[in-house]
């Protein structure tokens, strides 16, 4: 396949996924401004110096949604990461061990997705210290039970498969199974269910961070900056719909590239995160 | 023409062979009341074994052993953890939420005010997006993979990406500042005349449908295509049936539980959207409420509203189970 035969809508997508990529890691190169460097007047208007105008305490607006690419990237990703690690460990577990192992985990998870995902985490972020690594694995904890089902399903219809059988009976352990026979054919649905997720997550640490309870300042972060310049909005002011609009494209571009994808697969399971 | 076999009389019969219906239905019901005493559980005591002494966080940078100590003793958190679950527990089934540590106010006071607010938000948009996601999603269906349906699809596949604060702010942006005439921020009070209250919503309900429309509408969709590829369908065609009475009398009844299932599932992420909606547009409700406590880390608060939310959130999985049970007789019989 070529580059030609993928839609533009697709190519625009996967352009701005790596636009962002790159701004994430080339940030303090690529920013004109630093990130918490005060520039100018509050709420400046975009001019030739600042493109998109300046904040509510006059740092550049560009500067800071680079900047805070690299931050939401970072946790969203490293949340999806740890969370897909957990969920499959687990579910790959209960799928192969079946019986009451299968059961515990199971009833486990049907307990934990009882409770919407932002209130079990409001709930679990009102106890824990507030720091980044305790944001990030309240949630990758709460969005592994996602994919804990999606695993489980997929496991489940490689586990009656003749080859594991057949590597049951020569005597293979448990987890030579899960990771030689079951993952291998399970990886296709699980990349896309990665890509939903990983969108899901930037929405997620948006939406907390919009709250006051993701990222603390004076970090930018997008759902932060959301929040610091809401009050602009009644003015007529629209620093808060920029940041707002670059988590919506991101999110976007995740969502088209990875339906796309998963269209061009066969018969995937995909589940779409919400709740 | 043979003789039907022989039907035992009802009377003879063991209840649960009698009533499968009913029978089907309490156990979804004591399903949902166990469920929902796990997550209390959850709830309460899932916060104890997490990391982090509450008291210390609480505290932040002024907790010293004694002011640690001494704020355990007069919040009670020095006695065992069981013992106040129980009593919490106890308080509960009775309506009372316990105190608010940063008010020192009943916390079931401030939520029955707050309660009413909310759900009168989520009923306004459940009854606005249900019946437009139900009808978009036939219109998708009847032009499938035409331009009609095209257009639906990427549309509602933006606005599922589209964080609801964005959309919130966006609306707020056109109908307040550049337009006018909507009311911002959407401040409700006792007393206030429906027509008013009405008016005051208009922005957060909006948002809240077009959040939920795109999720509502996909799935609807989804449930349509899936029971209009089914063979009976073909059949029913191929036997010449008219299209009309093929969906009223084939597609209807059976796509009838998947779109309950779906609308109750969405009623569910009405629940949740409401959060940042009030947030938004500064509505006095329970999810701004909780938000406000999570802030300041007013633990019976959180408990109370998080309890209050999961709650409604598996009453409407539970009423959705037992509709689609309703509706579709081959759920009567477990298998």
């Amino acid at each position: 396949m070529t580059i030609r035969h993928i839609p533009l809508p697709i190519l625009i997508g996967i352009a701005i996924i790596l636009l962002t990529l790159i701004c994430a890691l080339f940030a303090p190169w690529i920013a004109p401004y630093g990130e918490t460097e005060v520039v100018g007047d509050v709420w400046q208007a975009p001019n030739d110096h600042f493109l998109f105008g300046l904040d509510n305490l006059g740092r550049d607006l560009l500067s800071r949604l680079i900047y805070g690419a690299r931050i939401t990237v970072f946790v969203a990703l490293s949340a999806t990461v740890i969370s897909f690690t957990l969920g499959i460990v687990l579910s790959f577990t209960a799928a192969v061990s079946k019986g009451i192992v299968d059961t515990t985990l199971s009833r486990l998870n049907d307990l934990m997705m009882s409770i919407p995902t932002l209130i079990f985490a409001l709930v679990l972020l009102t106890a824990v210290p507030q720091n980044l690594t305790t944001l990030i694995l309240v949630m990758a904890i709460l969005d592994s039970t996602r994919v804990f089902r999606l695993g489980r399903a997929v496991a489940l219809d490689v586990a009656v498969m003749d080859f594991v059988e057949a590597a049951q009976l020569r005597g293979e352990g448990t987890w030579w199974i899960i990771l030689r026979e079951i993952l291998p054919n399970t990886l296709s649905p699980l990349l896309a269910e990665f890509g939903l997720r990983f969108a899901f997550a930037i929405l997620f640490l948006s939406t907390l961070s919009f709250l006051g309870l993701g990222i603390q300042p004076p970090y930018a972060d997008w759902g932060g900056m959301v929040k610091d310049n809401k009050d602009g909005i009644i003015f007529g002011i629209s620093a808060a719909l920029i940041p707002g609009a670059a988590i919506a494209i991101l999110s976007v571009s995740v969502n088209l590239v990875v339906d796309w994808m998963m269209k061009r697969t066969s018969s995937l399971k995909g589940g779409r995160g919400d709740a | 023409m043979t003789e039907l076999p022989h039907k035992p009389s009802g009377s003879r019969l063991p209840f649960h062979q009698r009533f499968p219906l009913a029978i089907r239905i309490g156990e979804r019901l004591l399903l949902s009341l166990l469920l929902l005493l796990a997550v209390s559980v959850l709830i309460f005591g899932g916060i104890e074994v997490l990391p982090g002494d509450f008291a210390e966080t609480y505290l932040g940078q002024s907790a010293t052993p004694t002011a640690v100590a001494n704020i355990r003793s007069e919040l009670g958190l020095d006695r065992p953890l069981t013992v106040r679950y129980v009593e919490w527990l106890r308080a509960l089934v009775q309506g009372d939420f316990g105190t608010s540590w940063a008010s020192g106010s009943s916390v079931s006071e401030q939520i029955s005010k707050r309660l009413g607010n909310s759900l009168f938000l989520a009923f306004c948009a459940a009854v606005i997006s249900i019946p437009l996601a139900v009808g978009l999603g036939l219109v998708s269906v009847r032009y499938r993979n035409r331009i009609p349906d095209r257009l639906i699809n990427i549309v509602s596949l933006t606005a599922v990406s589209l964080p609801e604060f964005f959309v919130g702010y966006l609306l707020i942006m056109v109908f307040v500042v550049q337009i006018g005439g909507a009311a911002f921020p959407a401040t409700v009070y006792e007393g206030m005349s429906l027509p008013d209250r009405l008016n005051a919503i208009a922005l957060p309900v909006a948002t809240l449908v077009l959040v939920v429309l795109a999720h509502m509408m996909r799935m609807t969709r989804a449930a349509i295509i899936s029971v209009m590829s089914s063979a009976y369908m073909e059949t029913a065609e191929l036997k010449g049936l008219g299209k009309f009475r093929a969906i009223v009398r084939h597609a209807a009844p059976n796509a009838l539980s998947p779109i309950i299932n779906v609308v109750a599932l969405n009623l569910a992420y009405l629940v949740v959207g409401v959060v940042v909606v009030e947030v938004v547009f500064v509505y006095p409700g329970m999810g701004q409420f909780m938000v406000d406590a999570v802030t300041v880390r007013d633990l019976p608060v959180v408990q109370a509203c998080g309890l209050i939310f999961a709650a409604i959130y598996i009453l409407l999985n539970m009423l959705a189970d037992i509709l689609a049970i309703i509706a579709n007789p081959r759920l009567r019989h477990p298998r």
